[in-house]
């Protein structure tokens, strides 16, 4: 028989929902989206570097979530398919986080309330802008609620107290060193009072929207570059704006192989940057 | 139909698992955004402008390719500064021949579909994986091309794995074939072919690859009368794109105009150019 034994007040469906879908996030590892100077970081606490946390939407928006991998990386997907889509039909500069931000604020709430069982995930979509007060930093949770977030953004199992440490110690202007080591001392507070971790750079997942590049502005910070930005006493307080010159995927900046500014083929390129492209 | 309560959600296409190829996508979901699925009308020719001569030539650590500046319908010059020579990605250009504004959709698919690749995988596609996936877009336009719209690319590329340039040719069917040391296609080629055979040499340093280039369309331009020479008065100059191991960049106009004064002084007196 497959007759309803009782009788579940919709209050109550909803609340065992969203406490279902909390308990799932709450279980992984947290992340902390934050702006600084020139553009937003992204610090994960991530030992994968495959299975990504964050990642490029399209060429000032990127996407940051907690939760259950499949499910998030499908979302994933579907927004870098609805940025391409829409930039290839209309034009790269027509393609916003706040549209992309609805689109998934409307799936999540349709999964929330239609599905058997909701998404277990917390995401950001963030958009760099000309200058800080033009970023944007959207917030959307399990149940399809936007928030507007100014400045910072923690998510995941000790999201709520790293925002509360977040509320006290961000500073609006603060240099990429200086808000990437903000991150990461939070991110390795044990939310139930236990002794302090010191996260490695290779336990974490880290990357920049860079508001100083042309066209693609994300990049992903690794190598002596991220162990020197996270160094104190190191002089090195921001991401070149330039990529490497070791031949290939140019998505991550290891800061070990510099190239001079002059020679960095994506801005010599003026002509051709308005030609056909999606 | 009403909008339901879903109205607004992402449609299920966008959230299906497997596809990295942005073309597979929209062909699924938008399929009248694919150029090669629109319905055309039966019968009637008619004219459309017409991009004319590509050339490519390898050189020591990689490959430049050179486009005309020119766009004829019929007998009239449609546009005179137009650019057929495009970057497709960070390691690859392609230039154009055929029915401009198909091939210019295409080309604009094709940047798509190789960023899009990136950005789902995390890695660049294969030079070859590359060359491939623009084959079947000009497969998939063979109904045009019947009807006459037909598009003629050219893909010059660094491969990664192999340290090396190298250049595809296409035919209206889709054939990819992989050119060694130089090729060029469209009106102008046959010309174009003559000189890159008498001037082309192996392992020539940069400049001189792009030297040989520019005098190869030089050629096209002085013989077949849709393919446009340099033009000094109004200092429209053919566009020139180097791809290395540093990526494709594309020759600034104060460089070219050297490199296209010196073709035109060695022409002075001497019609047939260098050889």
């Amino acid at each position: 028989m497959t007759s309803m034994p009782f009788y579940v007040s919709p209050e109550q469906l909803m609340k065992d929902r969203a406490d279902f879908a909390r308990k799932g996030i709450a279980r992984g590892r947290s992340v902390v989206v934050l702006g600084y100077d020139r553009g937003i970081a992204f610090v994960a606490e991530n030992p994968s570097r495959a299975l990504h946390k964050v990642s490029e939407i399209y060429d000032r928006i990127a996407f940051a979530a907690v939760g259950k991998y499949n499910e998030f990386e499908n979302l994933r997907v579907a927004g870098v398919r609805y940025a391409d889509l829409r930039g290839y039909s209309y034009d790269r500069i027509d393609v916003t986080a706040r549209g992309l931000a609805n689109a998934y604020a409307q799936t999540l709430g349709a999964v929330f309330t239609q599905e058997s069982k909701p998404y277990e995930v917390e995401i950001v979509v963030a958009e760099v802008g000309a200058g800080p007060d033009d970023d944007q930093i959207y917030r959307l949770t399990y149940d399809g609620s936007v928030a507007d977030e100014h400045g910072f953004v923690a998510m995941g199992g000790a999201g709520e107290q790293i925002e509360s440490a977040l509320k006290e110690r961000w500073r609006p202007g603060m240099s990429l060193a200086d808000a990437l080591s903000l991150a990461v001392e939070l991110l390795g507070k044990d939310p139930a009072g236990g002794a302090n971790r010191s996260l490695t750079p290779t336990q974490l997942e880290v990357a920049v929207l860079d508001r100083e590049r042309p066209r693609r502005t994300f990049r992903r910070l690794g190598g002596t570059l991220l162990t020197a930005l996270l160094n104190s006493e190191d002089p090195t307080r921001d991401a070149p704006t330039v990529d490497e010159t070791a031949p290939g995927h140019h998505d991550t900046l290891t800061g070990e192989t510099p190239r001079d500014a002059a020679t960095n083929p994506q801005t010599q390129n003026p002509r051709t940057d308005e030609g056909p492209r999606g | 139909m009403s909008l339901g309560h879903d109205a607004g959600r992402l449609p299920a296409a966008y959230l299906s698992a497997g596809s990295s190829s942005f073309t597979d996508f929209i062909g699924a979901h938008a399929p009248h955004l694919l150029p090669s699925r629109r319905p055309l009308p039966a019968g009637g020719a008619f004219e459309a402008p017409h991009g004319t001569t590509i050339v490519s030539a390898t050189f020591a650590g990689g490959v430049v390719m050179a486009g005309d500046r020119r766009a004829t319908m019929g007998n009239i010059i449609a546009n005179r500064d137009m650019e057929k020579v495009f970057a497709a990605d960070e390691y690859s250009a392609v230039g154009i021949a055929g029915t401009a504004g198909i091939a210019i959709e295409l080309v604009k698919l094709f940047q798509v579909e190789l960023e899009h690749y990136e950005k789902i995988e995390g890695a660049l596609l294969s030079l070859e994986g590359k060359a491939n996936r623009l084959a079947s877009m000009i497969r998939a336009n063979l109904g045009m091309a019947m009807q006459g719209l037909s598009v003629v690319p050219l893909f010059a590329g660094y491969d990664l794995d192999r340290s090396q340039g190298r250049i595809f040719s296409y035919d209206v069917t889709g054939g990819c074939y992989e050119e060694r040391d130089h090729h060029s296609v469209g009106s102008g080629s046959l010309f174009a072919r003559g000189a890159l055979k008498k001037l082309w040499r192996p392992s020539l340093p940069v400049e001189q690859a792009v030297s040989v280039a520019v005098e190869a369309i030089y050629d096209a331009a002085d013989d077949d009368s849709a393919t446009g020479g340099p033009d000094v008065g109004r200092r429209i100059w053919p566009s020139v794109a180097v791809v290395d191991d540093a990526g494709v960049r594309f020759l600034p106009d104060d460089e070219l105009r050297a490199v296209v004064e010196q073709v035109i002084d060695g022409r002075q007196g001497n019609p047939g150019g260098a050889r």
